[in-house]
C-alpha cells in the first residue's frame, strides 16, 4: 500500500492516489496526504485507478476525508474504480455523499 | 561507548581453565580493569560456582579434565534460561572447525591464547552491551505480558457489561438460526432480535466499523434503543431514525454501521427490510424456490444527519414457511488459499443448488468452510437465518406479572391526531404505555396494542385515506398500496382520527372500551355481516381477529365511528385473559 497526494497547478485541487489494499493500514498515510497540504483546496480527487481492494475503515477514511473538506459542502471526486471497489462503495451507498466516477 | 563504565555495580566473571598458570594470568588482567572474579579448575567446578555465584560473564577454557569446556557451556546455558550470561571460550586450538565448535557449543564468542588484554577488554565490554540489550528486551517483554494480562481483565468486566446490554433478545427462537463469529473479546457484529407488543418479529444484524473495543461501545446504545423502543410498539422506522440520530451524536466521523433490519408481521404475511450497507439480504421463497435479493440503497447507520435520515423499508408480502437471510460482508469476502474471496455468486449457488429448504443454512455453512483455506477469520462475519413462522408470539410478548393487589381503576383518555401529526407520527406507543398504567392491563398489552393498532390504521388507511384493502391482494397491488398510501399521507388536509379509551372498574377486574372516530367519509356498515369470520371484505383480514379479542364490536354514525369493548378479570393473582 502506498499513498500519493498531488497539488494541481492552480493548487486548488487535491489528487490522492493510493496504490494496493485501502485498508486500516494506510490510516496514518492518507490523513497525512490531505492535512499535510499547505494549498487551500477546493476540490479533491481520490484516484483508486491502482486500489486492489477497500475494506470498512477505508469508508471510514473517506468520511474523515470528507469531514475535513468541509462535509455537506465538501467536493470529493472518487475516480477510476475497478468493479470491486465499485461494488463495495455502491453497497454503502456512497454514491450518496461522493461523485464516483 | 564503554558498557563497562556505565554499570554502577561491580561485574563478576568466572574464569574457568585448568592450567593455574594460565588462570592466573586472566585473573590478573580481568581484576585490573576493576572487575571481581571467581576461578575454577575445571568444568564440573565452573558449573558449580556458576549455580553458586551467577556470574555475569563467563570465561571457559575449552579444553579441560573431569568436564570440558562445551559440556560445561551447555550447562550453563541451561541453567541461565532467559537471563543471557556471555560465555566466551578460551582457547588455543586455532583451525576453523574448533572454532566453530565453540560456537556451536552455546559459546558467545572466543578468545585466542595468548591473551591480549586490549582485546579481551573489548570483547568483555561488547558482551556485557550484548546482556544489557538482552535483559531491557527481557524486561519490557515481561511489562508488555503485565499489559496484555490486564487489558485482557478488563476486557472480559467490560464484556459482562456489554453482554448484559447487548443481549441476544429472543434470537434463540426456534425459526432463528445464526453464526457470529468474534474476531476478538468483542464482536464487531451484533445481533439483535426482540417481539414487539403486538407478538411481531423485529431483528437487527449490525456490522460497525472496526473490531473489538470500539465497535462494541457503539453497539450498546444501539440494543438499548433496539430494545427499549421494540418493546413499547415503535415502528421499524422510528428504531432506525433514532440509532441512527444517537450514532451521529456519539461516534467520531468515521465509524459508522451498516445494517439491515427486518420487521416480521405474522398477521398481515409482510417482511418490511430496510438495508444500509449490509449485502443482500435474501427472501427464499419456499414453495418455488425463488430468490428475492434484497440490495442495500441506503447510507450505513450513523453518517447522515438526523433531518437527511430518511426510512422507506421495502414492504414484501410472504407466505407462512419463507425463509430470510442477512449476512455480513465478512462471509463474502472470505478469502481461500489463493487469496480469492468467497463472493456473492457462490453464495447464490447455494440457494440454487438447494433441494431440501430446512437445509439451506447448514449447506451455507459447509460451503463456506470448504472454501476457507484456515480457520483463521479475516473479518467479524456472521449469517442468520429467519424462518417466517409464528412461534407462541402472544405468550413470549406478555409478561406474567404477579399483581400485588387487585386494583381497578376508573378514567377517560381523549386523544385526537390531525393531518400533519397523522403524517409522521405513531400513536400507539403513547396508548399502549397509557394502558399499561393501569395494573390489570400491563400484562394484555400484547393483545391491546394489536387491537389499538387494527383500529388505527383501519381509520387511517380506509378511513381517512380512502384505500381499498382489496389493492393488496396482488403482489403488485401491494406495492401499489404502500406508495398510494405515501402519497395520500403527503397530501392531507383538514383530516383526523380521535381515540377515546375508557375504562369502568367490575368486580374483580374492568372493562375498556375503545373508540375511534376517523374523518372519512364512512361506509355502509348494515350490508355487511360483522360477525363474518372471513378473511375478505371491507375491512380485510383486520376484523375476524378484533372479534376474537373483544367482547363487542359495533360501527356508529356513516361508519366512519368504531368502538370495541375488552373485558378482563384477575385470576388467581395471576393476571389472565377474560372470559
Amino acid at each position: 500500500m502506498t499513498i500519493w497526494a498531488s497539488q494541481s497547478e492552480a493548487g486548488d485541487a487535491l489528487t490522492i492516489k493510493v496504490q494496493g489494499r485501502f485498508d486500516f493500514s494506510a490510516h496514518q498515510e492518507f490523513r497525512d496526504a490531505y492535512e499535510k497540504s499547505q494549498e487551500p483546496t477546493q476540490q479533491y480527487i481520490v484516484d483508486l485507478k491502482d486500489t486492489t481492494y477497500l475494506d470498512s475503515s477505508a469508508l471510514g477514511m473517506l468520511l474523515l476525508l470528507r469531514d475535513h473538506a468541509g462535509g455537506d459542502t465538501a467536493s470529493i471526486d472518487i475516480v477510476n474504480c475497478n468493479s470491486d471497489v465499485k461494488k463495495i462503495l455502491t453497497i454503502s451507498n456512497f454514491e450518496q455523499l461522493f461523485a464516483i466516477k | 561507548m564503554d558498557g563497562l563504565e556505565e554499570r554502577p555495580a561491580k561485574l563478576n566473571i568466572l574464569i574457568a581453565d585448568d592450567n593455574p598458570t594460565d588462570r592466573m594470568i586472566l585473573s590478573r588482567i580481568v581484576q585490573s580493569e576493576g572487575l571481581s572474579v571467581i576461578e575454577a579448575a575445571n568444568g564440573l567446578e565452573a558449573v558449580e560456582a556458576f549455580k553458586k555465584h551467577r556470574p555475569d560473564l563467563v570465561l571457559l577454557d575449552a579444553l579441560m579434565p573431569e568436564m570440558d569446556g562445551f559440556d560445561a557451556a551447555k550447562h550453563i546455558k541451561q541453567l541461565s534460561a532467559d537471563d543471557l550470561v556471555p560465555v566466551i571460550f578460551l582457547t588455543s586450538l586455532t583451525d576453523a572447525d574448533s572454532l566453530a565448535r565453540c560456537l556451536n557449543a552455546g559459546g558467545d564468542d572466543f578468545l585466542t591464547k595468548p591473551y591480549n588484554r586490549i582485546v579481551l577488554k573489548a570483547k568483555i565490554a561488547a558482551m556485557t552491551r550484548l546482556r544489557n540489550l538482552n535483559k531491557t528486551v527481557l524486561a519490557q517483554r515481561d511489562r508488555i505480558s503485565g499489559y496484555n494480562k490486564h487489558l485482557l481483565r478488563e476486557q472480559e468486566v467490560a464484556k459482562c457489561v456489554f453482554d448484559n446490554i447487548a443481549h441476544p433478545g429472543c434470537v434463540d427462537a426456534p425459526n432463528i438460526t445464526y453464526i457470529l463469529s468474534p474476531m476478538a473479546v468483542f464482536n464487531g457484529d451484533l445481533l439483535l432480535a426482540a417481539r414487539s407488543p403486538s407478538g411481531n418479529l423485529l431483528v437487527f444484524l449490525g456490522d460497525f466499523t472496526g473490531h473489538g473495543l470500539p465497535a462494541a461501545i457503539g453497539a450498546m446504545p444501539v440494543a438499548e434503543i433496539f430494545y427499549g423502543m421494540s418493546l413499547k410498539g415503535f415502528a421499524m422506522s422510528e428504531i432506525l431514525k433514532e440509532i441512527n440520530r444517537k450514532l451521529v451524536q456519539i461516534l467520531p466521523a468515521g465509524v459508522f454501521c451498516c445494517g439491515c433490519m427486518a420487521h416480521f408481521d405474522y398477521r398481515k404475511n409482510v417482511i418490511s427490510v430496510w438495508n444500509g450497507g449490509l449485502p443482500d439480504a435474501i427472501l427464499y421463497r419456499s414453495d418455488s424456490g425463488e430468490v428475492e435479493q434484497l440490495p442495500s440503497f441506503n447510507l450505513p447507520l450513523g453518517i447522515l444527519k438526523p433531518d437527511q435520515f430518511k426510512v422507506a423499508p421495502k414492504e414484501l408480502e410472504c407466505a407462512e414457511g419463507d425463509q430470510f437471510y442477512m449476512c455480513s460482508d465478512g462471509i463474502l469476502e472470505e478469502e481461500n488459499i489463493e487469496g480469492e474471496m468467497y463472493g456473492e455468486q457462490r453464495f447464490l449457488d447455494v440457494f440454487k443448488n438447494n433441494t431440501d429448504p430446512s437445509l439451506i443454512f447448514s449447506e451455507q455453512k459447509s460451503a463456506l468452510d470448504a472454501f476457507r483455506s484456515t480457520d483463521d477469520q479475516g473479518d467479524d462475519h456472521s449469517l442468520v437465518e429467519i424462518i417466517f413462522r409464528q412461534e407462541d408470539a402472544h405468550e413470549t410478548a406478555q409478561t406474567s406479572v404477579i399483581a400485588t393487589e387487585s386494583i381497578s381503576r376508573d378514567w377517560r383518555f381523549s386523544y385526537e391526531l390531525r393531518s400533519e401529526t397523522l403524517r409522521s407520527f405513531n400513536p400507539l406507543p403513547l396508548l399502549t404505555h397509557i394502558i399499561r398504567e393501569e395494573p390489570g392491563l400491563s400484562a394484555k398489552s400484547g393483545e391491546l396494542y394489536t387491537i389499538l393498532a387494527e383500529l388505527y390504521y383501519n381509520a387511517l388507511d380506509h378511513g381517512v385515506l380512502g384505500l381499498n384493502s382489496q389493492m393488496k391482494a396482488s403482489s403488485d397491488g401491494f406495492a401499489e398500496y404502500y406508495r398510494l398510501k405515501e402519497k395520500r399521507l403527503l397530501s392531507l388536509d383538514g383530516a383526523s382520527v380521535a381515540i377515546t379509551l375508557d375504562h369502568i372498574p367490575k368486580d374483580n377486574g374492568g372493562r375498556l372500551t375503545i373508540q375511534v372516530e376517523d374523518s372519512g367519509k364512512g361506509f355502509n356498515y348494515k350490508n355487511i355481516d360483522v360477525g363474518l369470520e372471513s378473511n375478505s371484505g371491507y375491512s380485510g383480514r383486520g376484523i375476524p381477529l378484533l372479534h376474537k379479542l373483544c367482547e363487542r364490536l359495533q360501527y356508529h354514525g356513516k361508519g366512519n365511528v368504531v368502538s370495541v369493548d375488552y373485558l378482563w378479570e384477575y385470576t388467581n393473582k395471576l393476571l389472565t385473559k377474560a372470559g
